[in-house]
């Protein structure tokens, strides 16, 4: 009772026509368990307020009591379409702690791997937005083609979601010996499967008719309210960490940071359309220059990162993810914490949301491509 | 008179649009030898999961029931979840000597995030990832598996 007190006491004052629904935490469309407090009059929406919680998995603090390589693994379980990401920020992070220069071959094969992940994220993302709209047939469409990225990796790596690749000093295991020529196939493929996804889905007038001009999010708001990647690209604030602070191989690739101007569910969502595209330009960039040598220098049997605070932050397919780790000189961070880009995107939508109808929320919450364990970490 | 085409060319090509989708499920209705799916339970006879893929922590043993496990508890510091047991016992060794060997190598499927960690751990390459998938029991306390099979010894050779 005492979360629809602080919503009447927070809200204008309420009207007879107005009441409140819970739109989850069972929902099919919020992708998970994430419950929405929604404030109605009639079908318009008044307020959205997010209650997150449910899925609260206490990854900060198990981390207290891992060893920095250990820790890695359990970021797979955040973020699940960023998982190699997410295991990347730990690994750099970690890195920049004991000043650990990694060999070229695992930067190689690191970004290949974050472009894979990217593209095997917007494509899932993809096929469920599509379904949250009433359009089936796009969840199959998307999930013939993830498969072969799900493969690749299976291959390499021994997993299919929870990767746990990318280790402090490099990466796991070296690439399989199938993998470029894998890779390769697999681009020239899906360079004709997704014009096939432009004409499913973008085209359609009545998928065109729900999108163009909902929900639109201002360039100032998007910058007030720490939304990041493809969400904050579309309104044109440019934020691709890849292009601020390159890490891994980014410095030695040429790509298009893709910039929207209208911020509105359409843009939001033909830049990730957009953004496929590049991820298969710098694959393909990477894929036959990967250099020999070794692909993981020797860590040591403990490691243990000097007294201080380290940063890191990377571009996931949902935006800015960052690690910040207090170290006191001992095996286990005495802290560590992490910005999860699904957690500052999830609060922008009260703002857009306001005014426009109950199907256009579904809308507009799918178009910032929330990962539930994401938020609640 | 221009709001009157606006009006028709909108509904026509909002048909074209419709039209247009229909177009890519249309034809692979009509292809439907380029179906990716897999009839999983029926195709288990050919189904072959990659060398590499992590299925479950297994200890090779040879023909003469000798495995390489030294029994030093490295994979046991090594995994994040607590699913590695090594009971150690001290045998007397033929000059007299008394030596640790391994009593039970015990591991808890049930707490295995499959991370790979213990295999990198392991000096000896004692143990390694099966490529099994089906781990499905109707008990909870068959997914506790002691991985040395009874009365085996370690390998000649294999040093800690």
């Amino acid at each position: 009772m005492e979360e629809y007190k602080e919503i009447l006491l927070t809200s204008d004052e309420i009207k007879t026509d107005d009441y409140l629904v819970n739109m989850g935490p069972q929902h099919p469309s919020t992708h998970g368990v994430l419950r929405l407090l929604v404030k109605l009059e009639g079908e318009k929406v008044l307020n959205v307020q997010p209650h997150i919680g449910y899925i609260h998995s206490g990854i900060e603090k198990m981390t207290e009591s891992l060893s920095y390589i250990q820790i890695p693994h359990l970021t797979d379980r955040m973020d699940y379409l960023a998982a190699h990401m997410n295991n990347e920020a730990v690994s750099l992070c970690v890195e920049k702690g004991l000043q650990v220069e990694v060999p070229e071959r695992a930067k190689y094969i690191r970004t290949i791997f974050d472009e894979l992940q990217r593209l095997a994220s917007h494509q899932l993302w993809w096929c469920a937005f599509g379904m949250d709209m009433g359009a089936l047939t796009t969840f199959f469409y998307g999930l013939r083609d993830r498969e072969d990225i799900l493969d690749i990796f299976e291959e390499t790596c021994g997993a299919r979601l929870t990767l746990n690749y990318s280790v402090p000093g490099g990466v796991m295991f070296d690439i399989h010996p199938n993998f470029q020529r894998d890779v390769k196939a697999f681009i020239k493929k899906f360079r004709q499967k997704l014009p096939e996804y432009e004409r499913l889905l973008t085209g359609n007038v009545i998928f065109q008719e729900r999108t163009k001009g909902v929900g639109i999010l201002s360039k100032e708001d998007a910058i007030a309210y720490g939304v990041t990647g493809p969400s904050a690209r579309a309104s044109g604030f440019s934020c691709d960490i890849r292009k601020k602070q390159p890490y891994s191989a980014y410095p030695y690739v040429k790509f298009k940071e893709i910039l929207g101007t209208d911020g509105d569910t359409f843009t939001r969502y033909h830049l990730r359309i957009l953004e496929m595209y590049e991820s298969m330009n710098i694959i393909e960039q990477l894929i036959d220059n990967i250099p020999e040598g070794d692909y993981a220098v020797k860590m040591k049997g403990v490691t243990k990162l000097p007294e201080g605070e380290y940063y890191q932050r990377v571009e996931t397919g949902r935006g800015e993810f960052g690690v910040y780790i207090i170290s006191d000189g001992k095996k286990n961070p005495y802290r560590m914490k992490f910005r999860s880009p699904g957690f500052s995107n999830l609060f922008a939508i009260n703002n857009i949301a306001k005014g426009w109808k109950i199907a256009d929320l579904v809308a507009i919450m799918g178009t910032f491509d929330l990962v539930i364990p994401d938020i609640d970490r | 008179m221009r709001s009157i085409i606006k009006y028709f060319g909108e509904i026509f090509g909002g048909f074209f649009s419709l039209l247009t989708g229909m177009k890519v499920t249309a034809r692979y209705f009509f292809t439907p030898w380029k179906n990716v799916t897999q009839e999983y339970p029926e195709n288990r006879a050919t189904l072959k999961m990659p060398d590499r893929f992590r299925g479950e922590v297994v200890m090779p043993h040879d023909e003469n029931n000798e495995h390489r496990c030294t029994g030093c508890g490295l994979c046991e510091l090594a995994c994040p979840n607590g699913s590695i047991e090594i009971i150690t016992k001290s045998v007397i060794s033929e000059d007299g000597k008394k030596k640790r060997a391994i009593d039970q190598h015990i591991y808890h499927l049930g707490m295995c995030t499959l991370c790979n960690l213990c295999i990198r751990a392991c000096p000896s390459s004692a143990i390694k990832m099966d490529q099994t998938f089906e781990h499905a029991v109707w008990n909870r306390a068959e997914l506790t598996k002691v991985l040395n099979k009874p009365g085996s010894k370690l390998m000649e050779g294999v040093k800690e």
